[in-house]
């Protein structure tokens, strides 16, 4: 096993490769968090658009979201790398750049990520809005709420209550679709893992070390989902 | 539209799809009879059967498939020992270790998919059973198996379209499944949104009948839920009268 052991390989004293993988992991949680977040705001809308939409729009939207999730992560991110980077290849042509233009890896990547997991998010609101009372939903309006009113004060308490434990499932697609970004290059934790593995010749050390990052990320958000579950469940006698 | 290059792409992809079939179908049975020992030492009140069960669970779907594949393609050769066991030449394989990849993490989800079932079978069921001298393996086989299944099936069929797609991961350690050739073309022709189309048709393709199939077993299986009369309108059985 070469002549440095497990811990002393991945260190964070001199030669020690824990800053790097380190480094990774928070890029990998930021891309996760704005993937997750662009998730959070297509399945809004998306949602929203299969509840309360006409029917071209809710058309839309059911195809939308029987398609994404059909169809593999890994193809969505080949699909908006390489097709960004045609994009901007051509769009630099017309400006008289003659050279490839390559999508920036963590833009494809939050796009990919929060357009895979938006589909799933999409049906885990719907689900949530049906198990809302409508009674809750006529007392607001008999309360003489506005809608905007009605949304941030009833609808959103009620709709996270019911959503979050949904929210978590997809929250851990997104771990682990985020861990595909790595085939365009960006730098995040498969790929620092993946580097450190090639210039060391011990892959099983630095994979295990990304997993166990994998894990720890994965364990403290099921402890502060269940928290959040918590705050949103007041009142709600089990 | 350029439909000379969809349908050349069309061509290129078939040879694709039996890889695709070959590695979600064995890994599916094998992960299947994983998921259940495991869904059964789960919920054995033996600790030292019930605690490493959750552990792997915990562990398999805790880490994305791509660690896991990294971990036994590249990671298992650092050792001596590995390579010179009698699982070498599985383990040297792409296609051997995307097979046992796959079917571990399968059976991590898929054994919390049947401990749901499990645990949905009604005490009464297994009380009726045991009042008839119902042996244990017996009353596992006529009852509890049956009811579990029935319950699971639904999520199963779920697991079963995301391992679909889950294989397209395995064009990553280099086998040439659907992904992989997609992949390829994309990066020789840099026309990734016309090979898109045609690859997600193609997976599109596959999860309908999955799923049709899906549906179908359900059906088989729940002849008690249906309407005695075949000709009348399907409504909702088993509300209150």
């Amino acid at each position: 096993m070469g002549n440095l052991g497990f811990f002393e390989t991945l260190s964070f004293g001199p030669g020690g490769w824990g800053p790097m993988l380190l480094s990774g992991a928070l890029m990998t949680v930021a891309l996760s968090l704005s993937g997750f977040l662009l998730a959070a705001v297509i399945g809004g809308v998306f949602s929203w658009a299969k509840i309360s939409g006409n029917r071209p729009v809710r058309y839309f939207a059911d195809a939308y979201t029987t398609v994404v999730r059909g169809i593999p992560d890994l193809l969505i991110i080949y699909l908006l790398y390489f097709g960004g980077s045609q994009i901007l290849t051509s769009l630099g042509k017309l400006f008289g750049e003659g050279q490839f233009i390559s999508f920036p890896g963590f833009l494809a990547g939050m796009l990919a990520v929060g357009i895979a997991a938006g589909a799933q998010q999409t049906e885990v609101f719907r689900g949530a809005f049906y198990a809302i009372a409508p009674g809750e939903l006529e007392a607001a309006k008999a309360f003489g709420m506005s809608p905007w009113v009605r949304i941030h004060r009833i609808i959103i308490p009620l709709l996270l209550r019911h959503a979050l434990p949904g929210m978590g499932n997809v929250w851990q697609l997104v771990l682990k679709a985020a861990a595909l970004v790595s085939v365009t290059g960006l730098a995040e934790l498969m790929n620092k893992a993946q580097t450190g593995a090639g210039s060391t010749g011990k892959p099983f050390d630095f994979y295990c070390a990304a997993a166990l990052l994998y894990l720890v990320i994965s364990a403290f958000s099921g402890w502060s989902l269940r928290r959040a579950e918590v705050h949103y469940s007041r009142g709600v006698k089990r | 539209m350029d439909f000379p290059f969809l349908w050349d792409t069309l061509l290129q992809l078939l040879p694709g799809i039996p890889l695709t079939l070959q590695l979600t179908f064995y890994s599916i049975v094998m992960g299947f009879c994983l998921a259940l020992l495991l869904a059964f030492a789960r919920l054995s009140p033996y600790r030292w059967l019930s605690e490493p069960a959750r552990c792997y669970v915990f562990c398999f779907r805790g880490t994305p498939l791509l660690v896991q594949l990294f971990l036994i393609y590249y990671g298992l050769g650092q050792f001596e020992s590995v390579r010179h066991s009698f699982l070498w030449p599985i383990l040297r394989e792409p296609y051997g270790c995307a097979l046992l990849s796959l079917s571990l993490c399968t059976a991590a989800y898929g054994s919390e998919i049947l401990r749901g079932g499990l645990l949905a079978v009604p005490h009464g069921a297994i009380e009726a059973a045991r009042a008839c001298g119902m042996s244990r393996l017996l009353m596992v086989r006529r009852i509890i198996f049956p009811i579990a299944i029935r319950q699971a099936l639904p999520a199963y069929g779920n697991e079963l379209i995301s391992m679909v797609q889950s294989t397209s991961l395995c064009s990553i350690i280099t086998l040439m499944d659907i992904t992989g050739i997609a992949a390829q073309i994309i990066s020789d022709t840099y026309r990734a949104l016309e090979v898109f189309l045609v690859t997600g048709l193609i997976y599109l393709l596959i999860n309908l009948v999955i799923s049709r199939l899906v549906m179908l077993v359900e059906y088989r299986l729940t002849p008690h839920l249906r309407a005695p009369v075949t000709r009348t309108v399907k409504k909702p059985v088993g509300e209150v009268h």
